[in-house]
Formats: C-alpha cells, sequence, structure tokens
C-alpha cells in the first residue's frame, strides 16, 4: 500500500514535465531557437576583402554594436516609428472606445436587435486582416467607391484618402473594422457576468441608467478593458499586413511605412540579415518596455482602486 | 468561474418595472439609443461585406461604371475566370489555407490542451517560470521570429515547403494561456484524485477523464487558433516562393499586386476576396452558438 503510493506521487512527480515535452520542444525550436539566433546575426557582418569575388572574399565577423548604433541612427526606422505611433493613437483608443459603448449598448435593457447587430459586429473578426485591408483599399479608391459616388452627386471636394493625413484615418479606420467587434465580446462577456443585485441595489437608490454605466459597470470591467488595451497596443506595434496589402493600391505608402515593413524589407529586399536583426532586437525590446510598463501602471492603479 | 461553462448568460431577469414605468417617455428614449447605435455599428461593420457582394457580380467594364451598390451581370464568368486563371491556382489556396488552418489548429489544441492541464493541475518546480516563459512569446513581434525562423528552416533545407508553414504555428501561448485556465475550472482536483486511487496512469487520467472535461473549451481554442493561422499572412510571405503552395491571403496579395498594373485583374481579385470570406463566415454563423467565449472573461477574473 504503502509503496504504490509512493511511486503514484514519483509517477505524479514526472508527468507534467512529460506531458509539457511537446510545448517545450517547440518553444526552444521556433522561439527560443530564432530568438537567440537573431540576437547573435545582430552583432555580426559581414566583410568584403579585395574585390569581393571568391571564396573566402565575404566574410562573416563580430561587428560589436555597430548594427545597433545604424539602427538607432536611421531616420527611415525612426519615422516608421513615430507613423506607427500617430496610428496608434488613433486605433487604440477609437476601437476600444467603440468596443465599449456597444457593450454597453448591447447590455442594457429593452434593446432590440441586439443577437443580429453583435453577430454583424463581431463578424469582422472572421475576415482576414489581408482582405479586410483589400476591401477597404476598394472603397477608398474614387473609381469603385460609393462615397465617392455620393460626394459626386453632392457637388462636394473629394479628398484623396490614400495620401497624407487621410492615410493614416483610411488605415486605421480597417484596424478599428477588425478589432471592435472582438474586444467588444470580450467586454461584454464581462459585464454580463455582473451579478444582477447590484443593478437592484442602485435602482433602488434611484441611479440613472447612464449613472449605472458610468459609476458601476466601466469600473467593474476594468480588467477587461486593461486586457484589451493590452493586446491592442502589441498588435498596434505590428502592424504590417494592412499598409502592406494597400501598397498596390497607392504610391504614398513606401516599402518602409512601419517598422517591421523596415525590417522585411532590409532582410529580404536589400539582402541585409544582419542590420534587419538589429533593427528587429530593438523593436522586440521596445515591446517588452512598452507591455510591461502599461501593465505595471494598470496594476497600480488597480491596488489603488482595492485600497479606497 | 463557473460561469465558463454556461455560453452564454441569460439576460438579467426581474428588472424593476415599477420604477421604470412612471416615466415612460424616458423608458422609450433610452431602449431607442442603445438599438440605434447597434444598428449603426452593425451597418458600418456589414458595409464592405455587403460592398464585395455586390461587387463580385460585376464585369470589368461594370465595375468602374455603374453604381457601386447596383448589382452587376457578371458573377458567373467573374467565377469562371477566376477558376481559370493558371489552371485553377485560386482553388488550390483555398485548399491550402483549409490545411494549413485545420492541420494546424488541431494539432496546436492539442498542444495547448495537454500544456494547459499540465500548468493547471500539478503543483511541481518550475511551473511558473515554464508558462511565463511561454506567455513571453505572445509579445514577440511575428518579423521579428519569422526572419530568422525562415533562415534557420534554410539551413535544414526546409523553406517552400508546407512543413516550413505549418511547424512554426503550432505552439500558440496564448492557447497555453487559456487551456490552462479552462483547465483549472473544467477539471476539479477530487476527480484526479480519484483516478489515481483507481490505479490509472496519469496519461489515462488526462485523456479519458480530463480531456472530456475540457473539450468545450478546446472548441473555442481551436477556433481561436483555426482563424489565427487562416488570417496569417507575414510567415507565409516570407517562407514560401512557390505559389501552388500559397495560402489564400498570400495568393489574393499577389494577384492585387498583378492587378496594379493590369485593372482587368480588380474583377479577379474582388470575386476571389467574396469567396475567401465566405467559408470562415459560414463556420462562424454555425459555430458561434457553441462557442464560449465567456472562457475570455473568465481569463480576465482569475
Amino acid at each position: 500500500m504503502k509503496s504504490t503510493a509512493r511511486r503514484q506521487s514519483y509517477g505524479a512527480k514526472g508527468a507534467p514535465y512529460a506531458f509539457l515535452v511537446p510545448a517545450t520542444v517547440l518553444f526552444a525550436l521556433f522561439f527560443a531557437l530564432p530568438i537567440g539566433y537573431a540576437l547573435w546575426l545582430s552583432f555580426r557582418k559581414v566583410r568584403v576583402s579585395g574585390l569581393g569575388l571568391g571564396s573566402g572574399a565575404r566574410r562573416e565577423v563580430w561587428a560589436g554594436l555597430e548594427n545597433y548604433t545604424d539602427a538607432l541612427s536611421d531616420s527611415e526606422l525612426l519615422h516608421g516609428a513615430l507613423r506607427v505611433l500617430g496610428y496608434g493613437c488613433i486605433v487604440v483608443p477609437v476601437m476600444l472606445g467603440l468596443a465599449l459603448l456597444f457593450a454597453l449598448m448591447l447590455d442594457s435593457e429593452k434593446v432590440r436587435l441586439a443577437p443580429v447587430t453583435r453577430l454583424a459586429i463581431f463578424l469582422p473578426y472572421a475576415v482576414p486582416g489581408v482582405v479586410a485591408a483589400l476591401l477597404w483599399g476598394f472603397l477608398y479608391l474614387p473609381d469603385v467607391s460609393p462615397f465617392y459616388f455620393v460626394l459626386d452627386r453632392l457637388g462636394m471636394p473629394q479628398p484623396d484618402l490614400l495620401d497624407g493625413g487621410p492615410l493614416y484615418l483610411a488605415l486605421s479606420n480597417i484596424a478599428v473594422w477588425g478589432g471592435t467587434g472582438f474586444n467588444m465580446i470580450v467586454i461584454y462577456t464581462s459585464l454580463q457576468a455582473i451579478p444582477a443585485e447590484v443593478y437592484e441595489a442602485a435602482k433602488l437608490d434611484g441611479a440613472t441608467p447612464l449613472q449605472i454605466a458610468l459609476r458601476i459597470k466601466i469600473p467593474m470591467v476594468a480588467p477587461s478593458l486593461v486586457l484589451t488595451f493590452f493586446f491592442s497596443i502589441i498588435a498596434t506595434l505590428q502592424v504590417y499586413n494592412e499598409p502592406t496589402t494597400l501598397k498596390p493600391l497607392t504610391n504614398s505608402v513606401s516599402t518602409t511605412w512601419s517598422p517591421l515593413m523596415k525590417v522585411y524589407r532590409d532582410a529580404f529586399g536589400e539582402g541585409d540579415i544582419y542590420g534587419a536583426a538589429a533593427q528587429a532586437v530593438i523593436i522586440a525590446f521596445a515591446t517588452l518596455l512598452l507591455s510591461f510598463g502599461f501593465l505595471r501602471a494598470a496594476n497600480r492603479r488597480q491596488k489603488q482602486e482595492a485600497a479606497r | 468561474m463557473s460561469s465558463l461553462a454556461v455560453p452564454q448568460a441569460e439576460p438579467r431577469a426581474g428588472s424593476t418595472p415599477g420604477t421604470v414605468q412612471d416615466r415612460p417617455p424616458l423608458r422609450r428614449r433610452i431602449a431607442l439609443i442603445p438599438t440605434v447605435t447597434l444598428l449603426l455599428g452593425a451597418i458600418y461593420c456589414l458595409l464592405p461585406v455587403a460592398w464585395v457582394v455586390i461587387a463580385a457580380t460585376k464585369s470589368g467594364p461594370e465595375l468602374f461604371s455603374t453604381f457601386t451598390f447596383l448589382p452587376g451581370t457578371g458573377f458567373a464568368d467573374n467565377v469562371r475566370d477566376l477558376s481559370a486563371y493558371r489552371d485553377g491556382v485560386y482553388w488550390q489556396w483555398m485548399a491550402n489555407s483549409a490545411l494549413y488552418a485545420g492541420l494546424g489548429a488541431l494539432l496546436s489544441t492539442c498542444v495547448s490542451a495537454v500544456s494547459g492541464y499540465a500548468l493547471a493541475t500539478y503543483r511541481f518546480r518550475g511551473r511558473e517560470t515554464i508558462f511565463n516563459v511561454l506567455l513571453a512569446g505572445v509579445l514577440m513581434p511575428p518579423v521579428i521570429l519569422a526572419v530568422p525562423q525562415y533562415l534557420l528552416l534554410a539551413k535544414a533545407d526546409l523553406t517552400d515547403s508546407y512543413v516550413s508553414v505549418l511547424l512554426p504555428q503550432i505552439l500558440f501561448p496564448y492557447g497555453v494561456y487559456l487551456a490552462r485556465i479552462y483547465a483549472a475550472a473544467a477539471v476539479p482536483a477530487d476527480v484526479v484524485e480519484a483516478g489515481r486511487m483507481d490505479g490509472a496512469s496519469e496519461w489515462r487520467i488526462f485523456t479519458r477523464i480530463a480531456l472530456p472535461m475540457m473539450i468545450p473549451g478546446m472548441v473555442t481554442v481551436f477556433l481561436f487558433q483555426f482563424v489565427a493561422i487562416w488570417n496569417n499572412f507575414l510567415l507565409p510571405y516570407i517562407m514560401l516562393s512557390d505559389d501552388e503552395k500559397f495560402p489564400i491571403t498570400l495568393g489574393l496579395f499577389t494577384l492585387l499586386e498583378q492587378g496594379a498594373n493590369t485593372p482587368a485583374l480588380y474583377t479577379l481579385v474582388i470575386t476571389g476576396a467574396f469567396l475567401a470570406v465566405l467559408p470562415l463566415v459560414a463556420l462562424f454563423l454555425v459555430i458561434q452558438r457553441f462557442w464560449s467565449l465567456d472562457l475570455l472573461s473568465g481569463a480576465v477574473k482569475s
């Protein structure tokens, strides 16, 4: 009896490690190894000797921090980062604001058509980013767009949506369109988890629906808002598909519009995998810094709320 | 946490009619604002979809000449042209996407389930470390991974193959995270303990007892990962050069790129986009009642 118990507890001790083997192996091969390799490459460069002909003329050598100083002083990368920052300042507040608004509306009493509209707003999640950008891209083209048709009939000016400032709005719109529904569902499900008694008590105290929304609902779904903020910030920093898809439709999206696009161009267009690796490491580092900074700020905020 | 098992919470019952009935006009107005807001949101979200449905019916000249929301006459021709394009490579892209997303999501759900179960039910050294390291994977920008993944797979002579797109997508940190949350909620510790008392092996406990309890949550994980792989663009873009192996996202993108020079291809791109949206929308309509998005809010609360 005693020995079986011991054997089983040994089995239980080894079991979790055995269960985690597939994930660990995949992580090592497709996450850790590539990250390590990117780090290694970022400290290397190619030295060309002589005319660069013949074997041994191109040698890979240690570069120290050269690739990093190059990347940090690269104005194209900086401009890409600033563009993405501007884009994120539009996308994140608008998308989450709309998601919260729709979630509150869905959750309000006596609302009509809630299941149908909920499904409709969630639907863009099923549309791949590339296809979404493609659809909106056509809707931005004066020759085929209904907006331009209407503007034309009304005799109003027809702005070029794919150039200059409007391009930011055009790109942001694609992200807002694609992401609002998903975030709405996350917020809505946590609204549904609030017990009905809370509202009963508030109503007895004479609270209006608006007060209930502002004073009770929004604070109670704060953790979901933090989560959606977190994922939205990460997704924004990594924007790649939408500007890449719009590129064939306009001349004003450059191959280095976002930092990730520049990494791709440098690695595969220019063949400078070392410089691209250093830039990639910098972007990853900035992402980590921003996300952890955000999480810490959110945690501190929540602790303060709890203490009150 | 018990709310996890309930796919959709019932609308709150027992609203107090007395207080509201005193002010009928206010009540009507309040019901109107949310409904109108949601309708506007729905129109905004359906607009591009409605556009592509109609645009796909238009022949080339009609696309540029008739009003956008006026149906055309060329849908059958468009589908025929699209199917004829490069010997039906379009349908090959669709089949590829189904393979990448279907097989990839299935494998990755299995990995998520077994890892999430282990992380949720056992207490062992390094548990939190392993979990946190896996989760940090979420934060890695895809291109940071994809470029060195490409270079490493090139060394192994595996680029431009189905494997090069399938393998890197099997481990989804977010899926492991969701599976852990779900396993913690759905698999009671005493049931696992009872299995041990009966002398079942740990693997048998997992496959026979825990896994069936985890199925509803794993359906959600499968769908998330299916959508994520179906929508992926960057990884196949970097890995593949042979367009017979392209998924639909990459195929449509290359078609659009060529269309910039030959506007005749625009009708193909639009028809292709319309047909590419159909399977996922259909999937959504069928399964939206089954999948428990509560999992997400449950994840937030823990």
